[in-house]
């Protein structure tokens, strides 16, 4: 595997792979050596377009701990409003050395885009392009269901999650129908009518406008943050609607299966799509999917530029 | 002038025949006749009228990085065109006489084919105020067809009162139908492919609701209105339901709507980025049979070349737009011809006669005959070739085609009696 660019690139046992790797980071780094010494000598550029400081820290700490080189680029706005192309910023970092290249763009297939012009030769990582995909948030929010709700056997077979928010607008969701579907879990999405995709019946997912229908099925609540300007576009009336609707208020989250999780990919709204103390809650794991991202993170690097054989991966990448 | 024979060349009606020119028009046709300046042997191909585009953007003023009268004419008679139309949508915009008789005047420069400025309906294409028609009808560029192609005449009433006012010369209004509220930021046709790849969906309810309205616009103050690059499968019943009505309304499909569909979006290159965007299998079918059967009046190539770098980028950033000049006719043999769709008659009528008619240019779309204009184009029905974007005369290179085998070949262009193409290569020839 040369890029990860969407999640429709692994296969399954790709996937799995990957979640396995970043297990074994983990315990790793849990002892005395927080950082290994396994992409010493490599560069990692974070090439970000749009504000994304989590992501970018994220991606930053993993490269880190791997002890590549990093490189950050950032710039807010598109590129072409400053002038300067994607092919041109690509190339000038390329020039400067770079064995992975992380993007995140505004632009949906950016970074599809890098990886499939000829304009650089470096690995390509998908870090958010625009409403299309966020492979990697899929992959450290699979990992957090993993650890939570899945046996050491690695099956999501019968794990039923719901994806609630703007998924027509969500890269988030796109990426984790995608992995969910692949590992065996069961998705339903859960938005009002304007904030599902058109043509969501070839996704092979089940929807629902109504989050109240099957709210004690769910071993998975995963909340989607709702940009409020979507109410400018007319998708919803305003956010007490919405919330009303689709939050996770307090009356939902004591609704929910005693075992379930509520995820949530940041930054939440508290108070519109999620409540404070939803997001308090035990059932929350919102600070753990910031963790695991880390990890994650630290095992796609590790996979993609396939660093000495420190670990025994189960894997061939 | 000089005198030209062609020898031995097939009519669509099967017959054999050399065919005589000079000083510009046919002067004979028979078997046998004798030789003249100069002779060219045109054996197994068939003899068509000069293809007539209704749709042609030449960028000049403005984009000459892109193209140029004179090199959108050279790509035109590659193609086998006679004649083309400058769309409107020029830096400055061709909303006043100055501008139209300009590319009027580098269309006579260049001589290669009839150069027919179309005007802008409203001023800098904007949608608010109408520009200056009467004046645009009335210059030497004698302009019949208004459009702001590229953007829709959206305001109900500034279109009810442009079909008003080109009737006082018999114009006519060729309307980009594309809602502009329903295609904010859109970027394909909406589906879920467009869902799947995140790109801004483009419903086919924005062309479709605009053709309704403006069909029964214009059938209110009886006037003339043609729509351009039909898209979609619910414009073409939309098209039936006016034709049986016996309203006045003609349609265009674009070659790259006869054969490319949404599913090229999924590599993410630009090259296939266009307004309207392509669609579905679906929609190729029922355009397909529609221009079969007189629903769609007409092909036009909607000719629209871009420098490398608006498509050297990523999906949103890139520009809307193929070249289509140099490859329509390829196409339509590939998808009209060559499928049975269609015959060689109904050819001639879809990218000569009945787009002549449409725009009033009456020294285009002749019958083959004695004393007709020799606007001519001689092609290798059964040719296959390799689309090379290098080999292009246009100027820009940004053809969805590139790679891709077609039959039907464009091998001479006869324009005014000038052989501008001869043997696929531009003569250097020119008339005037």
């Amino acid at each position: 595997m040369k890029h990860l660019l969407s999640i429709n690139d692994l296969s399954r046992e790709e996937a799995i792979a990957i979640l396995d790797t970043a297990s074994q980071l983990e315990t790793l780094t849990q002892g005395n050596m927080k950082k290994l010494p396994t992409l010493r000598g490599y560069t990692v550029v974070n090439l970000f377009f749009e504000d994304s400081t989590r992501t970018r820290l994220s991606f930053d700490a993993a490269a880190k701990r791997l002890s590549a080189d990093v490189t950050n680029f950032a710039t807010k706005g598109s590129s072409v409003s400053k002038g300067e192309s994607l092919k041109d910023t690509a190339q000038t970092l390329q020039a400067m050395g770079a064995d992975a290249m992380v993007i995140r763009h505004s632009a949906s297939g950016a970074a599809v885009r890098l990886a499939e012009s000829g304009w650089v030769d470096a690995h390509i990582i998908n870090a958010g392009d625009g409403t299309h995909e966020h492979p990697t948030q899929a992959l450290l929010d699979a990992f957090t269901i993993r650890k939570h709700l899945v046996d050491q056997e690695r099956d999501f077979h019968g794990v039923r999650v719901a994806i609630v928010g703007d998924i027509t607008h969500s890269r988030v969701a796109r990426s984790n129908i995608l992995l969910l579907k692949k590992l065996g879990a069961k998705v339903t999405v859960i938005a009002p009518p304007t904030l599902i995709p058109v043509g969501i019946e070839a996704w092979g997912v089940d929807y629902s406008y109504d989050f109240d229908r099957e709210l004690e099925e769910f071993d998975v609540v995963m909340m989607l943050r709702v940009q409020l300007e979507r109410m400018n576009e007319a998708y919803f009336p305003n956010g007490r609607e919405y919330s009303r609707a689709y939050g996770l208020d307090d009356l939902r989250l004591n609704r929910l299966k005693k075992s379930a999780i509520v995820m949530h990919p940041g930054p939440m709204n508290r108070g519109l799509e999620i409540s404070a103390s939803s997001a308090d809650s035990i059932r929350s794991v919102v600070l753990e999917q910031v963790t695991n991202g880390v990890l994650v993170r630290m095992a796609v690097l590790y996979r993609l530029l396939g660093g000495p054989e420190l670990l025994n991966t189960g894997g061939s990448l | 002038m000089s005198s030209i024979i062609l020898r031995s060349v097939s009519l669509v009606s099967e017959q054999i025949v050399d065919l005589l020119i000079t000083d510009g028009r046919i002067t004979a046709i028979g078997r046998d006749l004798p030789s003249a300046e100069i002779e060219i042997n045109c054996e197994g191909l068939l003899l068509l009228p000069g293809f007539v585009d209704l749709h042609t953007h030449l960028r000049e003023p403005g984009k000459e990085n892109a193209e140029t009268v004179l090199t959108g004419s050279q790509s035109a008679v590659r193609g086998g065109f006679t004649a083309i139309s400058a769309m409107a949508n020029t830096f400055p915009v061709a909303d006043t006489a100055g501008v139209v008789e300009q590319v009027w005047r580098l269309g006579k420069s260049a001589g290669l084919c009839d150069v027919y400025p179309i005007g802008a309906v409203s001023e800098g294409l904007e949608g608010n105020k109408l520009a200056e028609i009467g004046a645009m009808a009335d210059s030497i560029a004698n302009v019949r067809i208004f459009s702001d192609d590229g953007k829709c005449v959206s305001d109900p009433l500034l279109m009810r009162r442009a079909l008003e006012y080109v009737k006082r010369f018999g114009g006519v209004i060729a309307q980009h139908a594309q809602d502009p509220r329903l295609t904010i930021n859109a970027q394909m046709n909406e589906g879920s492919t467009a869902s799947e790849l995140g790109l801004t969906g483009w419903p086919a309810v924005a062309e479709e609701s605009i053709i309704a309205r403006d069909i029964l616009l214009a059938n209110t103050v009886s006037s003339r209105l043609h729509i351009c690059h039909v898209s979609t499968k619910g414009s073409v019943e939309i098209l039936r339901w006016a034709k049986s009505q016996g309203m006045n309304v003609t349609a265009e499909v674009t070659p790259h709507h006869l054969i490319l569909t949404e599913e090229l979006a999924k590599s993410y290159d630009p090259i296939f980025k266009v307004n309207p965007p392509l669609r579905t299998q679906e929609d190729v079918i029922a355009l397909r049979e529609a221009l079969a059967d007189g629903i769609i009046d007409v092909v036009a190539t909607d000719h629209a070349p871009h420098p490398q770098e608006d498509k050297d980028c990523e999906w949103s950033a890139a520009a809307f737009g193929m070249v289509g000049l140099e490859t329509a006719f390829s196409i339509l043999v590939t998808t009209m011809i060559e499928t049975g769709l269609m015959g060689w008659d109904r050819m001639i009528e879809v990218l000569s006669t009945a787009p002549a008619k449409i725009a009033g240019y009456s020294d285009q779309g002749q019958s083959i005959e004695v004393g007709a204009f020799a606007n001519l184009v001689i092609v290798d029905p059964k040719a296959e070739w390799v689309v090379d974007r290098e080999m292009m005369a246009s100027k820009s290179r940004n053809t969805p085609f590139h790679g891709m085998s077609l039959r039907g070949e464009v091998v001479h262009t006869i324009y005014r009696g000038a052989v501008v193409l001869q043997d696929r290569k531009l003569t250097g020839a020119v008339h005037g």
